[in-house]
């Protein structure tokens, strides 16, 4: 059963440490548990180790938290477009590991099944094999990539109730559904919060069992990052 | 004359059969959906979690939780659904996927294909390009000829970082259409291209067959 919590302060209260790997859901905006990351950012947590998809951009999703020199190390598959994150980079001071999005997608997939290793053909022949082991199925060759696992991972979905089941909406399910499995402590801030029943069960896209705590965030941003449109 | 952006997506888009699921990686790849020929179905999957991506909405109807994998704000069709990012890779590395086409900055006559790193430029990342690259039953690389200083870019060896080895089986340039893997063929060129200038601007060794040329009728490759 989620404990409910008023806001994203509150909910992040006696969970953060220095030093501490967070995982934060989104794909460009959607999907990005903003007011959990805004929450992180006032915290000054620092020393983190950082999992996301992205690093943002110096506005959005997690690149205020870059920006505010809180994370020493990243883990994505895309840093284009935060010319923040690359002056930090440049001059060294945050570390970056780069994996292959279905990689990273995967790693984190397979960090809260409890798999510790897999093979997979992405990244054969490139700088993304270098010093991992190899092996040969069924005559292909395939690379082993490591589970992710956070201290914390940050979630955000369109609706959950107060047993911590969460239903996401069109693509802001992205990395989310992963995420929540692979936190020691799991977070969901929610655009609407129902007591258990509200939802149609069978409708569930991530189970309670994998949220800790939960709360519903408040005005909710609307903006589209790159609107592309046509005439009627 | 060479090809346009919109007449290299329009050759793309030859390649698509009923009802293939295909992903459209940025830039001229994504114009190959204003070329998908009428009744021709066929069912465009984004890496973040959608299959049946629809056409741009109509202004007024934007929504920040619809968008594909370059950001921009997409529409749903009657057949769409949508999916975690692990399920989206599982769908691409498991081999589901029957088409991606992607933008290069090298290929190789083995198929190399180097799209997503430049030493010495900003750095990017490879996002979900090495998952496709490996995980895609056919690839389809689109790109200029040559680089803007008129390099070469269809090369014996990449010399970029590569994003995948040996999966690009057709690369369509604004010149012509090769086909690589075991050797480099060529397979059709633009209209007034001739082999010789096809010649000076590829570093490969490429071959050609009795019906290539500009005279050759424009169709499915093989």
């Amino acid at each position: 059963m989620a404990m409910r919590y008023s806001d994203a302060a509150s909910a992040l209260d006696g969970v953060l440490f220095d030093g501490m790997t967070v995982m934060a859901g989104g794909f460009g905006m959607a999907g990005s548990p903003e007011k959990l990351l805004a929450a992180l950012v006032a915290s000054g947590v620092t020393g983190l180790t950082l999992i996301a998809n992205s690093c943002g951009t110096e506005t959005t999703g997690v690149g205020p938290l870059i920006a505010n020199g809180q994370v020493k190390k990243l883990i994505a598959s895309y840093v284009g477009g935060n010319a923040q994150f690359e002056k930090l980079y440049h001059g060294g001071r945050i570390d970056l590991e780069l994996s292959p999005q279905g990689t990273l997608a995967e790693r984190i997939r397979a960090g809260g099944a409890g798999i510790p290793a897999f093979y997979t053909p992405t990244g054969v022949g490139t700088v993304v094999a270098e010093g991992k082991p190899v092996a040969e199925f069924d005559g292909r060759t395939y690379l082993r990539e490591t589970w992710l696992k956070a201290d914390l991972a940050l979630i955000r979905a369109h609706r959950g109730d107060t047993a911590g089941n969460l239903v996401f909406r069109k693509t802001a399910r992205n990395f989310n559904p992963p995420m929540a499995t692979a936190g020691a402590c799991t977070i969901a801030e929610v655009e609407e919060l129902v007591e258990p029943g509200a939802l149609d069960v069978e409708m569930i896209h991530t189970p309670g069992i994998y949220v800790d705590r939960i709360f519903q965030g408040e005005n909710y941003s609307t903006v589209v990052e790159i609107r592309t449109v046509r005439n009627r | 004359m060479a090809w346009s952006r919109d007449q290299m997506a329009a050759r793309a888009a030859r390649e698509l059969r009923h009802g293939d699921h295909v992903t459209l990686g940025i830039g001229i790849p994504t114009l190959v959906a204003n070329h998908i020929p009428a009744g021709l179905h066929v069912i465009l999957q984004s890496e973040n979690g959608m299959l049946g991506v629809g056409p741009f909405p109509f202004a007024g109807e934007e929504d920040a939780d619809l968008i594909n994998a370059s950001k921009q704000t997409v529409s749903q069709l009657a057949h769409s659904s949508y999916f975690s990012s692990a399920d989206s890779f599982a769908m691409i590395r498991g081999g589901h996927i029957d088409m991606a086409i992607l933008g290069a900055m090298e290929v190789s006559s083995s198929g190399d294909i180097a799209s997503w790193s430049v030493p010495g430029g900003t750095i990017k990342g490879m996002g979900g390009a090495m998952d496709l690259v490996a995980g895609a039953k056919k690839l389809i690389a689109v790109m200029e000829h040559v680089a803007k200083d008129g390099r070469p870019r269809l090369l014996d060896q990449c010399r970029l970082p590569l994003t995948g080895s040996g999966c690009v089986s057709l690369v369509i340039t604004d010149l012509g259409v090769f086909s690589v893997g075991k050797e480099m063929r060529l397979v059709e060129s633009a209209p007034g291209v001739s082999i010789e200038e096809l010649r000076a601007k590829t570093e490969a060794i490429f071959l050609t067959q009795e019906n290539s040329g500009p005279s050759s009728p424009i169709g499915r490759s093989p």
